[in-house]
C-alpha cells in the first residue's frame, strides 16, 4: 500500500498562539505524481509546506517520507531527505552570478583548503540550464535577469537537488505563458523519472492541467482528496468554501447616503488597471480578491503612498490631488495599515505617542503639547475601544496584538476621519477583540463614516460589507451587493 | 488528577511572579540606571582621591564635558531617528577659524563672528540633513563626507594656522563667569533645557522618536519625513557650531585641528546615556548624563595618575559595554 505514495502524512497538527493552524490533517502523495493543494487564505496550506520542509515542526502526528518515519528539523535536512521547494517569494542574491546563487551552500570545491571550484560550478550549472531546456548564462549577474528568469532560476535550483520530492509554491505567479509551459515540460520529465510534485497555484487552469489529484484544506482542516478527473471548477470551489458562516457579525444597519469616495479609471503600471468604485456615506465596501490582486496597492494610492499613474480620486464629489499622506490626511482619509509592525506601530513608544501622533495638532498649545488635553483624549480612546492596559504610558510592544490594532484604529479615530480604509483590521487579532471592531465599524459607519474595507477572510467580508468588490489581478472583476454575495460567486471571480 | 495541575498552576504563578518583579528592577534599572552609575562614580572616586570632591574640581569636570555634551545633544536627536552625524569635530573646525577671523578686537560687533559661527552649523547640518533625507543615502556616508570636507574647508580657510588675538567679548563665551559658575557650563545646561523640551514636549520630538521608531509607519501617519530629519541634522548643526565657538574662546585661538574625534564621544556620550542606534530610544537628559560619566572617568583616571593610554582602553570597553547593555534590554522585549 505505502510504496504507492512518497509522502504521508496523518494526523498532524501545530498549533500557533491562538490559533491551530492545522488541526489534525491528513495528506497523502503519489509518487511520479503531481498534486495540487487547495485552499483559501489561511487555509493552511502554507504551514503544511513549511513543516515537510523543516521549517516548522508539528505539535503532534505521523509523517512518512519514501516509507521511513520523516523528522526534519531543518531545511538543509529537509534538503538531505531529498525534499526541496520553490519558494513563492523570490530570494536571490543579486550581487553573485546565476551559477553561485544555484548552488550556495553547497559549493563544489577542490584541493585540502577547499577553495571553491568555479569552473566546475559553471559546468554543472550550464549542464542543468541544459537539460531543462533553460537558455540562461550561468555567469550573469542575478540582479541583471528580469524577474521571470530569476524565477526560472530558482525552479532550475530546486531541480538541481535531485530531489524525490519538490514542493512549488505559486511557481508561476512571476512568470509569461512561455514560461509556464517550460515548466510544465520540466514538470513532467520529473514526473516521468518518478520524482513527485506538491503544486500550490491560485490559477484554476494550470491546476486542472498540470496535476492528477487534488487535496483541499480549509480553515486548518483537511476537507478531502479527489483525482483531478473527479473534479470541475465548480465543484472544487464548493470544496474550498463549503463552509457556514457561524460566525455572528455586529453588522447594524446604517443610513447610506450620498457618495462621499469615488475613485474613477486609476490605474498603476505593473499593480492594478482601470479600477473605478464609490464609497457611500454610512456605507461598508469590502474589497475581497487574493493576495497579490492589487487590492493593497489601490488603497496606498488612493492613500498618496505611491500615487496612480493615471485616474481620479473624487472626495465630496470634488477632484482631489493626492500626492502624500499628509494631503490624504487633510482631506479627512483614514488608512489602517495591513501590517502592524511594518506600518503601523510605533514599537518602542508609549500607547499615548502612538494614538496622538497623526493628529498632534489638536493637542498643541503655544507650540508645546498640553498633557492634559493628551490624557483626556487618550483615556476616552481607551475606555470607548475597551483597550486593555494598566496606563497609556505602556510601551505599545507590550501589548497583545488585538490591542496594539485598536490603539492604531484609535489613532485615525481622533482625526475623525470622513473615510476610513481598513486593510486586514482584524488580522492577528483574537476573536474578542475582532468582534469589538467589527462592532465599533458598525458604530462607525452609523454615524456617517464611509469605510473601505479589506480582508482576506470571506467571512469578514460577506458579515461587515454592504457591498463587495472583487479583485483578480489588478482588474476589478465585478461588484456584489450584500444580499446576492455569496462565497461562491466572490471565489469564482476571484480565481477566474 | 487535580493534584499536578494544581500544582503546575502554582508553579507557573511564582514565575509570573519573578518575572513581574524582575521586570520591576529592570524597568528602574533601565530608567535610572546610568545616574546610578555616574552617583556609584563619583562616591567610589571621593574616597580614591581627596582632591576629586571639590567645588573647582567638579565646576571643571561639568566644563570640561560642557562642549562634548551640547554636541552630544544634537547627536542624540540624530540617533534617534536611526542617522548618525560624524561631522561634528570638522564643523567645529571649520566654525571656529571662520568665527575667529571675525573676532578680532576692534574690528566687528561681537554679534558678527556669532551669528556667522552659527548659520555655519546650521548650513553643514542642513546639508547633511538634505543629502540623507532628499539623496536617500546613508546618514553615515552623508555625514562622513562632510566630516573629510568640512575640515579641509578649515584648512583651507586658515592656511593650516591657528587664528589668535580675539576680543575679549568673544573670549568670554569660553573663559567668562556668570556667578562663580563658567559660562560653558550655562549654556550646555540652557541648552539641554531647551533641547529636553522639545524633544518631550513638542511635535518635533514625538515626530523624532516616531520617525526613529518607524519611518514607514511616519509617512503613513502623515509626518513629514524629510523636513523632520532636515531640521534634526540642521539642529545637530548648530549645537556643533555653539560648542566650537566656546572651544575657541576658551583656548583663545581659532585652531583648523579643532575637535578631532569630538564626533566620535559625542556619539558615546549618547550611547552611554541610553540612546539606541536602532532608533526612537533616548534622552536628552540621559545624554547629559553620559557626557557627565565620560568626564568624570577622565578627570578620576587623571587624578588617580592613570595613563591616557589606559584612560582610552577603559572608554572603549565602557561604551561598548553600554550598547552590549542596551542590546540585551531590547533583546527581552
Amino acid at each position: 500500500m505505502s510504496e504507492n505514495y512518497i509522502l504521508e502524512m496523518e494526523n498532524v497538527t501545530k498549533e500557533f498562539p491562538g490559533v491551530k493552524a492545522l488541526d489534525s490533517i491528513q495528506f497523502k502523495v503519489k509518487k511520479g505524481s503531481v498534486h495540487a493543494l487547495m485552499g483559501e487564505n489561511g487555509a493552511g496550506k502554507s504551514t503544511l509546506m513549511k513543516i515537510i520542509f523543516g521549517i516548522y515542526t508539528p505539535d503532534t502526528g505521523m509523517i512518512k517520507f519514501k516509507g521511513h518515519d520523516l523528522k526534519v528539523s531543518s531545511t538543509k535536512e529537509a534538503l538531505k531527505n531529498g525534499i526541496s521547494m520553490i519558494h513563492q517569494e523570490l530570494s536571490p542574491v543579486p550581487h553573485m552570478t546565476v551559477a553561485e546563487n544555484i548552488f550556495l551552500g553547497r559549493e563544489p570545491t577542490k584541493g585540502k583548503f577547499g577553495w571553491v571550484n568555479n569552473k566546475k560550478m559553471i559546468e554543472d550549472a550550464k549542464d542543468l540550464f541544459k537539460t531543462l531546456n533553460i537558455d540562461l548564462d550561468p555567469n550573469s549577474k542575478m540582479k541583471d535577469l528580469s524577474i521571470a528568469n530569476m524565477q526560472m532560476v530558482e525552479i532550475a535550483t530546486a531541480v538541481s537537488y535531485d530531489a524525490d520530492l519538490i514542493i512549488m509554491d505559486e511557481p508561476t505567479s512571476a512568470i509569461t505563458e512561455k514560461e509556464v509551459e517550460k515548466l510544465f515540460e520540466i514538470i513532467n520529465s520529473l514526473n516521468a523519472k518518478g520524482v513527485s510534485i506538491i503544486y500550490i497555484s491560485h490559477k484554476m487552469d494550470e491546476i486542472f492541467r498540470i496535476c492528477d489529484e487534488i487535496t483541499v484544506f480549509r480553515d486548518g482542516q483537511y476537507i478531502g482528496t479527489k483525482e483531478t478527473t473527479e473534479l470541475t471548477q465548480d465543484t472544487l470551489i464548493q470544496m474550498m468554501v463549503g463552509r457556514e458562516i457561524k460566525q455572528v457579525f455586529h453588522k447594524e444597519k446604517a443610513e447610506i447616503k450620498e457618495v462621499i469616495l469615488a475613485v474613477s479609471n486609476l490605474s498603476k503600471e505593473g499593480k492594478f488597471d482601470n479600477i473605478s468604485f464609490e464609497v457611500r456615506k454610512g456605507e461598508i465596501v469590502g474589497i475581497s480578491g487574493l493576495m497579490g490582486s492589487g487590492r493593497t496597492e489601490v488603497i496606498e494610492s488612493i492613500f498618496g503612498i505611491d500615487p496612480p499613474d493615471s485616474g481620479d480620486i473624487f472626495i465630496h464629489g470634488e477632484k482631489v490631488k493626492i500626492k502624500t499622506p499628509q494631503d490624504a490626511i487633510k482631506l479627512k482619509v483614514a488608512l489602517l495599515t495591513e501590517d502592524r509592525k511594518l506600518s503601523g506601530a510605533f514599537l518602542p513608544i508609549s500607547i499615548k505617542e502612538n494614538m496622538i501622533i497623526s493628529s498632534i495638532d489638536q493637542f498643541l498649545e503655544r507650540g508645546y503639547i498640553n498633557k492634559k488635553l493628551v490624557d483626556e483624549a487618550c483615556n476616552e480612546q481607551v475606555e470607548q475601544l475597551n483597550i486593555k492596559t494598566p496606563s497609556t504610558d505602556q510601551l505599545i510592544m507590550n501589548l497583545s496584538g488585538g490591542n496594539q490594532q485598536k490603539v492604531l484604529l484609535a489613532r485615525w479615530l481622533l482625526n475623525d476621519p470622513d473615510i476610513l480604509i481598513l486593510d486586514e483590521p482584524t488580522r492577528g487579532v483574537d476573536v474578542g477583540a475582532k468582534s469589538e471592531i467589527h462592532k465599533l465599524m458598525s458604530k462607525l459607519a452609523q454615524k456617517g463614516t464611509a469605510i473601505l474595507m479589506i480582508s482576506s477572510e470571506m467571512p469578514e467580508v460577506l458579515g461587515m460589507s454592504d457591498r463587495v468588490i472583487v479583485m483578480h489581478e489588478g482588474n476589478k472583476k465585478g461588484e456584489l451587493n450584500r444580499e446576492e454575495a455569496n462565497q461562491e460567486k466572490i471565489l469564482e471571480m476571484a480565481y477566474s | 488528577m487535580n493534584n499536578p495541575i494544581n500544582h503546575n498552576n502554582s508553579v507557573t504563578h511564582v514565575s509570573n511572579d519573578k518575572f513581574i518583579w524582575k521586570d520591576k528592577v529592570s524597568q528602574i534599572a533601565s530608567k535610572y540606571g546610568i545616574l546610578l552609575v555616574l552617583l556609584v562614580m563619583m562616591i567610589t572616586m571621593s574616597f580614591l582621591s581627596e582632591a576629586f570632591l571639590t567645588t573647582q574640581n567638579l565646576l571643571n569636570v561639568v566644563r570640561q564635558i560642557s562642549f562634548i555634551g551640547i554636541v552630544a545633544m544634537g547627536v542624540t536627536m540624530v540617533i534617534i531617528t536611526t542617522g548618525i552625524d560624524l561631522s561634528s569635530g570638522s564643523v567645529i573646525a571649520l566654525v571656529s577659524v571662520v568665527s575667529a577671523s571675525f573676532a578680532h578686537p576692534g574690528e566687528f560687533s561681537i554679534f558678527v563672528p556669532l551669528l556667522i559661527g552659527l548659520c555655519i552649523g546650521a548650513l553643514a547640518g542642513f546639508i547633511n540633513g538634505t543629502i540623507t533625507a532628499k539623496g536617500k543615502i546613508p546618514a553615515f556616508i552623508a555625514t562622513l563626507g562632510m566630516m573629510i570636507a568640512a575640515r579641509g574647508l578649515a584648512l583651507l580657510y586658515s592656511d593650516g594656522r591657528p587664528i589668535p588675538d580675539l576680543s575679549s567679548a568673544f573670549l568670554f563665551i569660553g573663559k567668562g563667569e556668570i556667578l562663580g559658575i563658567p559660562f560653558p557650563i550655562i549654556v550646555f545646561i540652557i541648552m539641554g533645557i531647551i533641547s529636553h523640551l522639545m524633544l518631550s514636549k513638542t511635535k518635533f520630538g514625538k515626530y523624532t522618536y516616531a520617525i526613529g521608531g518607524n519611518e514607514q509607519a511616519a509617512k503613513i501617519c502623515g509626518i513629514n519625513v524629510d523636513r523632520y530629519k532636515i531640521l534634526i541634522y540642521t539642529y545637530a548643526g548648530l549645537l556643533a557650531a555653539i560648542a566650537g565657538m566656546m572651544l575657541t574662546a576658551r583656548i583663545s585661538v581659532g585652531q583648523p585641528s579643532m575637535g578631532n574625534m569630538f564626533e566620535l564621544d559625542a556619539i558615546a556620550a549618547a550611547v552611554i546615556g541610553g540612546t539606541s542606534l536602532t532608533g526612537g530610544v533616548g534622552t536628552i537628559g540621559g545624554t547629559m548624563i553620559g557626557a557627565l560619566i565620560i568626564g568624570v572617568l577622565n578627570n578620576g583616571l587623571d587624578l588617580l595618575g592613570v595613563s591616557s593610554y589606559w584612560q582610552q582602553i577603559l572608554k572603549g570597553i565602557i561604551i561598548v559595554s553600554a550598547v552590549l547593555i542596551d542590546a540585551r534590554k531590547h533583546k527581552k522585549v
